[in-house]
């Protein structure tokens, strides 16, 4: 009854959210248009974040690397090969996969916060490569002057700001609506479960490992295709876009909007990355330090990863948390 | 003849406490075999290492004939061994229903396994029905969290029956039960198919009694006596060891 009434609210704030999102364009000037239209990739690396923190129980800070491989791959292929959005797309989305698969055996077997210095790490040293790779990435000065996206064959390229604004919303908007569908079938129920208690899985008979290594692959394709809406949205990348200060705000963002749901975390992104771009103008300079101490509250206020961390350590049926002794009388009046 | 289950010299220490000290078990196709003992003696690390969570420094565990000792858990469950734990361990935020379709999905097949989703209700199919034989179809869509203790325990009984399993290991499944439940639960596991083997950790020797072909008793780590209940019954040295125990 009261879930039902939830569930009607929570439907109706969404289309409200969606109906917002669609006239914005036309009620704010285009350099805001452009800043929502990068608030949208963010917000999908920020889905691909709450996946894997929030639903699967790996904390990361290292979303920013398939970000990064999918920005860089179409903006090469923008560049270069197509301008064709769906073309874009998908060679971001495998360049993301490529990426999180590259890197599965490092995270799918560490927990809690030992996976967010994983992450935190394999996110810097991508930023060091793109940095450092000019004949392909242009060094630090980045990539500039890839020409406007066309969605589909045939369609004419995106001139105006609030063009490509609509067609970041149409893609995140189609790719959140896949992930939450996923999230509905099989795929979500035993990642849930392993968030929940990753022995009990196993002891289902449930091979852990592969579960999570798909997740993995799947948030960092998500990432991926949020890195070619960037390319979009800018026309311009470079390193700078992919900083630990991006990862350390999704991940806070997610946390706050509620782990274990995507629209929370998409609520909880927004709102960080808002008070971000606030804050760069209020407080000049002082930036790096307000993202310090976000992140130590992050790393602090972060319950499924580090609780998971913790099952972890205690193994089950381990003596130290046996209930209370057993009742021994009962077996010796049994016996007379 | 070989049994379905066959642990040889099995030894596990715990730094210098032998939780295992050379222990024998052979369980046959739908053996009942219980294992009892007083706190300590080794019982729940034995079904540890017989479910693969923990490896036996010494040893060897054949299952269905072949060596398990290097499987861990989830492949031994998918060969057919399935447990629930001395604490009942279910998924918290899944709803009941939900637990026992996760544990029923590794070894469920669909009628038409490309069909998506055809899993899923296979083994969806599967849940309705054990959870009524648990007497949980009143909790079945409350998320196993919010369930009470004995509950809880009567999910992972469902939960380990989703796995289809050859052998049961059961860690004490009466604890924290109601006499009620308690009841339930024996007319369960008597009605159990005679194909499946169970060994069954208990401290309850009624329920021992009720259950069980044959008996283990394990103390410090060693067996001190193996036979029918009647033989553990009248054994003097058993009674020796639980009135030790006591005092
Ligand atoms: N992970 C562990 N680390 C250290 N010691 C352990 C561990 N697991 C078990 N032990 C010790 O090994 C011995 C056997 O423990 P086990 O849990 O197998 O006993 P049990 O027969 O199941 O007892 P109970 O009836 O209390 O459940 C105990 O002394 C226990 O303290
Ligand atoms: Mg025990």
């Amino acid at each position: 009854m009261r879930g039902e009434v939830i569930r009607r609210a929570r439907g109706g704030i969404a289309a409200l959210v969606l109906v917002g999102l669609v006239v914005a364009p036309w009620v704010v000037d285009d350099y805001t248009t452009s800043i929502l239209a990068r608030t949208l990739a963010l917000a999908l690396v920020g889905v691909s974040v709450a996946l894997l923190t929030g639903v699967a129980g790996m904390p990361t800070l290292g979303q920013t690397a398939p970000y990064a491989a999918g920005a860089y791959a179409c903006a090469v292929v923008g560049s270069r090969v197509s301008d064709v959005g769906v073309v874009q797309l998908v060679v971001a989305a495998a360049a993301g996969a490529l990426l999180a698969a590259l890197t599965v055996p490092l995270v799918v077997h560490a927990r809690g916060v030992i996976v967010l210095m994983i992450t935190l790490a394999i996110g810097e040293l991508v930023v060091i490569v793109l940095g450092r790779w000019r004949s392909v990435t242009g060094g630090t000065d980045g990539l500039a002057g890839i020409p406007a996206v066309r969605p589909f064959w045939g369609f004419p390229a995106l001139a105006s700001d609030q063009a490509r604004y609509l067609y970041a919303l149409v893609v995140v908007a189609t790719l959140i609506g896949v992930v939450l569908v996923l999230l509905r079938t099989r795929a979500g129920l035993v990642l849930r479960a392993g968030r929940d208690d990753e022995t009990r899985l196993r002891a289902s008979g449930h091979r852990v490992a592969v579960h999570l290594s798909g997740a993995h692959i799947a948030a960092g394709a998500i990432a991926g295709a949020a890195g070619s809406l960037l390319v979009v949205a800018q026309q311009y990348i470079s390193p700078a876009d992919f900083g630990f200060d991006t990862s350390a705000l999704l991940l806070l963002g997610v946390v706050i909007g509620g782990t274990a749901s995507v629209g929370g975390a998409l609520v909880g992104a927004a709102l960080v990355i808002a008070v971000r771009d606030w804050l760069f103008g209020v407080l000049p300079g002082h930036a790096p330090l307000v993202l310090g101490a976000l992140f130590v509250a992050t790393v602090y206020l972060l319950p499924t990863g580090v609780n998971r961390a913790r099952g972890r350590l205690r193994p089950r049926d381990a003596p130290a948390h046996e209930p209370v002794a057993h009742d021994q009388a009962t077996v010796a009046e049994a016996h007379r | 003849m070989t049994g379905l289950l066959e642990a040889r010299e099995v030894s596990v220490r715990y730094g210098s406490l032998a939780a295992l000290d050379g222990v024998d078990l052979c369980i046959h196709d739908g053996q009942r075999h219980a294992l009892i003992g007083p706190n300590g003696a080794g019982k729940t690390t034995l079904l540890n290492v017989i479910g693969g969570s923990a490896r036996p420094q010494r040893g060897t565990v054949r299952f269905d004939g072949r060596d398990v000792g290097r499987l861990g858990p989830a492949a031994r469950a998918r060969r057919g061994i399935n447990r629930i734990h001395q604490r009942p361990a279910v998924f918290p935020t899944l709803t009941a229903t939900e637990n026992v379709v996760v544990a029923a999905l590794p070894r469920v097949i669909p009628r038409r396994r490309w069909w998506p989703g055809g899993r899923r209700r296979a083994a969806q199919h599967l849940a309705g029905p054990l959870l009524d034989q648990m007497g949980l179809t009143a909790v079945a869509a409350v998320p196993a969290g919010h369930l009470a203790h004995g509950q809880r325990r009567q999910l992972e009984i469902a939960m380990a029956l989703a796995g289809r399993p050859r052998l049961l290991l059961l860690d004490e499944p009466a604890a924290g039960l109601s006499a009620i439940e308690v009841g339930r639960l024996v007319e369960l596991l008597q009605a159990l198919p005679r194909a499946v083997a169970v060994l069954l950790v208990e401290h309850r020797l009624d329920l021992v009694y009720a259950l069980s072909d044959t008996v283990t008793v394990l103390r410090d780590g060693q067996t001190l006596a193996a036979g029918t209940p009647d033989e553990i019954r009248t054994s003097p040295l058993v009674r020796q060891a639980y009135a030790d125990g006591v005092a």
